[in-house]
C-alpha cells in the first residue's frame, strides 16, 4: 500500500485532479463501450421482431 | 482425382460464415467478460493503490496505467480493422467487413480516451494540455481516421460500396501507425519512450510494469467482449433475411 491515510489516497500528493478525472474517464469509455452494443442489441432485436410480425400478419 | 489442397486452415472458412461467428462469439463472450472484468478491476486496484509512486512525477504517473493501454489497443484495433478490411476486399468476405466496421468505432473512442488521459497527465508533468509533438499530432492522426472510416460508413447507403469504401480508407491511414510508433525516435519530442518493447526489459522496476501488463491485458480483453458485442449486432442486421435470424427472433 503506497498510501497512509484515505485522504492521502484521494488527494494523491496533490495531483488528485488529475488521477480521478483520468480514471473517471477510462470508467465511463469502458462504460459507454459496453452499454452502446447492449442497448443497441435490444433495440435491434425488439425492432427485427415486429418486423417479422408484420410480414407474417400480412401475407 | 487430386484433391485441392486448401492453403488456410479451416476455422478460416469458417469465420466467413455469419451463423458460425455469430455463435462462436456467444460462446467466447462470458470467458471474456470474466477475464476483462477481473483484470482491469484488480489491475486499477493495484495501480491506484499498491504501485509506487514516481520519483519524479509523483502520483500523477498513475495515469499511465489507462493511458498506455488505451493507446496500445487504439493503435492494435487499427491494425485489426485495417486487415479485416483487406480481407474483406480480397475474398469478398461479409463477416471480415462487418468486423472492419465494429472496429472504428472502439477504436475511436480508446484514441480519445488516450489523447484524453495524455493531456491530463501532460498538465501536471509538462506544464501544459497540449503541445503539437509529433507523437500527439500522430495520435490525432489516428482519431481523424477512425472518424473518417465511421462517416464513411454511415454516409455510403450500399453497405458493400461502404465496407470497400472504408477498408481502402484504413488500409491508406495504416501508414500512420509506425509514425506513431517511431514518432518518439525520429523526432525531438516531449514524450517519452515506449514502456513495452519486445527486445528489452522496461526501464522501469517491476512492482511498477507488472500492473501496467494486467492492464494492457484487460484492456485486450475488454476488447474482445465489446467487438464480439458489436459484430453480433452487425450479424444480426445483416442477415435479418435469413432463416437462422428469424428462428432466432421467434424463439426469443
Amino acid at each position: 500500500m503506497s498510501f497512509n491515510s484515505f485522504s492521502e489516497f484521494l488527494s494523491m500528493g496533490g495531483h488528485g485532479l488529475y488521477v480521478w478525472l483520468s480514471y473517471a474517464l477510462g470508467l465511463s469509455v469502458i462504460l459507454l463501450n459496453l452499454a452502446a452494443p447492449l442497448m443497441e442489441r435490444s433495440r435491434l432485436i425488439a425492432q427485427l421482431k415486429r418486423r417479422l410480425q408484420r410480414e407474417n400478419q400480412s401475407p | 482425382m487430386v484433391e485441392k489442397k486448401k492453403w488456410l486452415p479451416r476455422w478460416f472458412y469458417q469465420l466467413a460464415s455469419p451463423r458460425w461467428c455469430f455463435q462462436i462469439c456467444g460462446k467466447l463472450l462470458p470467458g471474456f467478460s470474466v477475464a476483462a472484468l477481473v483484470l482491469l478491476l484488480g489491475g486499477m486496484v493495484w495501480a491506484l493503490l499498491f504501485a509506487p509512486a514516481d520519483y519524479q512525477q509523483g502520483n500523477s504517473f498513475r495515469i499511465i496505467y489507462l493511458h498506455v493501454p488505451s493507446a496500445i489497443l487504439a493503435q492494435s484495433c487499427y491494425m485489426l480493422m485495417a486487415v479485416a478490411g483487406a480481407i474483406g476486399l480480397i475474398w469478398k468476405m461479409k463477416v471480415a467487413d462487418m468486423v472492419a466496421k465494429s472496429c472504428a468505432p472502439i477504436g475511436a473512442t480508446m484514441a480519445v480516451l488516450a489523447l484524453l488521459t495524455g493531456a491530463i497527465w501532460g498538465k501536471p508533468t509538462w506544464g501544459s494540455w497540449w503541445v503539437w509533438d509529433a507523437r500527439l499530432t500522430s495520435m490525432l492522426i489516428l482519431l481523424f481516421l477512425y472518424l473518417g472510416v465511421m462517416a464513411l460508413n454511415s454516409a455510403i447507403e450500399s453497405e458493400s460500396t461502404a465496407a470497400q469504401a472504408s477498408a481502402v480508407l484504413s488500409l491508406v491511414g495504416l501508414v500512420n501507425i509506425p509514425i506513431i510508433k517511431y514518432s518518439v525516435e525520429w523526432w525531438n519530442t516531449l514524450h517519452q519512450p515506449a514502456t513495452f518493447k519486445l527486445t528489452e526489459r522496461p526501464a522501469m522496476p517491476a512492482d511498477m510494469w507488472v500492473p501496467l501488463l494486467v492492464m494492457v491485458v484487460g484492456f485486450y480483453c475488454f476488447f474482445a467482449v465489446t467487438l464480439m458485442l458489436r459484430l453480433r449486432n452487425e450479424i444480426l442486421r445483416r442477415e435479418r433475411r435469413s432463416g437462422w435470424v428469424r428462428d432466432l427472433l421467434l424463439s426469443k
